[in-house]
């Protein structure tokens, strides 16, 4: 089998893939075994799949689960309804658009995650902290991406509105809204990855709701074995709220 | 078509206005803010210094700029990030020519770095603290960690962009691995590694400062929370104001070098 040939295999490079993260992990077991990495540090991986029985029963990890779903929802929710309507209103008024559209980008550089401790004093330790930091994260991704769908919307498609004679309001929900919903849908998958993103790492700073706090509290009570196992739980949960996300936008996106 | 609107539209003056509508309406939009600003501070609605009037966070703003020991914490932040991105940026540019260069290793390992990159990093702090400490080690792992994930994506992006014709006259010169990297790969992709490093930049201030706010007793994140304990708040906001400055100015300046303003787009 040529290079070009294995390489393009449906099978083979995905499997060298698990087999090779399969044998680092087990490297790494008989390197902790052997004492040549300190266990103390690194706990053995054979202890942290122990650890996720554990850590899933006694740590509640459906409940939290629960709480940090909720919070990424609340965030979403808001981020949806504010974020596209803004786009909206941008893409309604052009001079509040070219007046603030470098702003709004400039907005979504910034570290905003920064700001958690100045989130604490306005709205406490609370899950209410953690929303609005989520939401704030992920608004301005939708913001712009809802404008860039909308001012992307062929001018052919508005120009067959218009010989409709179609209201401003049909124009918008027949025409515009519907061309626009593939970009606003890939706006929407960003901005709420960052609403995740920022809501898990809030969790874990704040020491207050579900996921990250989790993370803290076994990183505090030094159960070496569970906190790599609710990192490792974290991330399983993470990378298939990715693909979820992703699939959704697939199956949204006009098959053209 | 659209960018000569926009430019029309920026340079119309209305007859009477020295300068154009949208520089009109950004001054209302940011006086506005201003005023609600004060106002709401001189309201009493919220909690006292929850909204510092202007002129405290002015005030607090020049006496933190003006204090050395400011500097002193501010050089350990730009040292931990400075290291950070050397490291996470060095190593996520290997792996995104490896990655980009081939095929199959694409294949093999690239989903890997493409699911965990949006992941939550600070959530490998307490693994960073075991592994390298309370000191700064621990916050240049978590800035490496940070900023390896978005350079090695875009240059593996953008290894996969280059003009095959390039590669092959590297090759007919015989160009070895380094020659290849330092005089094709590299100039051919400037752009997805210059955006790479701006992406990285970001993260990486990102990851140190909040691993600063964690656990530190030194850096800007230090100062960021120490400020919370004490309900220091004006001294909050000119720090905030003072990050943002430098984040916001980072990811410009590395942009503009790169000459990514220049970038002609099809």
């Amino acid at each position: 089998m040529t290079a070009a040939a294995l390489a393009n295999n449906r099978f083979v490079p995905p499997a060298v893939g698990v087999l090779s993260l399969l044998a680092a992990i087990a490297l790494i077991e008989l390197l902790i075994r052997v004492g040549v990495i300190n266990r103390f540090i690194v706990p053995m991986p054979s202890d942290i799949i122990a650890a996720f029985p554990r850590v899933i029963v006694e740590e509640n990890v459906l409940h939290r689960f629960l709480l940090t779903a909720a919070e990424a929802f609340s965030a979403g929710v808001l981020v949806t309804v504010f974020g596209v309507a803004g786009g909206v209103l941008l893409h309604r008024y052009r001079l509040l658009r070219l007046a603030t559209e470098t702003w709004v980008a400039a907005i979504a550089a910034a570290p905003l995650v920064l700001m958690y401790p100045l989130y604490l004093v306005i709205f406490g330790r609370s899950a209410l902290t953690i929303v609005m930091m989520g939401f704030s994260a992920g608004l301005a991704p939708i913001i712009l991406k809802t404008l860039e769908g909308l001012s992307g919307t062929r001018r052919v498609l508005i120009n067959v509105g218009k010989s409709f004679n179609l209201s401003a309001s049909q124009q918008f929900w027949k025409i515009l809204f519907p061309a626009a919903l593939p970009t606003i849908f890939v706006g929407l998958r960003l901005g709420l990855i960052f609403a995740l993103i920022n809501i898990v790492g809030v969790e874990f700073l704040i020491n207050f709701g579900g996921l990250g706090q989790l993370i803290n509290e076994l990183a505090e009570r030094y159960d070496l074995a569970g906190t790599y196992a609710a990192i490792c739980f974290v991330i399983l949960v993470s990378i298939c709220v990715f693909i979820l996300m992703e699939r959704l936008e697939r199956w949204l996106r006009p098959a053209n | 078509m659209a960018a000569t609107g926009q430019l029309s539209a920026r340079t119309a003056r209305p007859l009477g206005l020295p300068v154009s509508p949208v520089t009109v309406l950004r001054i209302a939009i940011i006086v506005a803010v201003l005023v609600v600003w004060e106002l709401t501070a001189a309201s009493g609605l919220l909690y006292r210094d929850v909204v510092p009037s202007l002129g405290v966070i002015g005030t607090a703003l020049y006496t933190t700029l003006k204090d050395p020991s400011f500097y002193l914490h501010l050089g350990i932040t730009a040292y931990e990030i400075a290291i950070a991105m050397l490291i996470g940026g060095v190593s996520g540019l290997v792996v995104g020519i490896l990655l980009g260069g081939s095929k199959f290793l694409a294949r093999a390992y690239e989903a890997y770095l493409y699911y965990l990159g949006p992941c939550p990093k600070i959530i490998f702090f307490p693994i960073m603290i075991m592994w390298f400490g309370v000191g700064p080690g621990s916050k240049i792992a978590m800035g490496a960690v940070s900023c390896f994930f978005p350079v090695a994506l875009n240059v593996a992006g953008g290894m996969r962009e280059i003009d095959k014709v390039l590669i092959r006259v590297g090759r007919s010169f015989r160009a070895n691995t380094w020659q290849m990297v330092t005089k094709i790969y590299l100039p051919a992709m400037r752009h997805p590694v210059i955006n790479g490093v701006r992406l990285g930049l970001g993260v990486a201030l990102i990851g140190t400062l909040l691993a600063e706010t964690k656990l530190s007793n030194r850096g800007i994140g230090y100062l960021v929370i120490q400020a919370y304990s004490v309900f220091n708040m004006p001294q909050m906001y000119a720090l905030l104001i003072i990050l943002f400055v430098i984040a916001i100015g980072a990811n410009s300046l590395i942009g503009w070098l790169g000459g990514l303003d220049t970038v002609k787009r099809a």
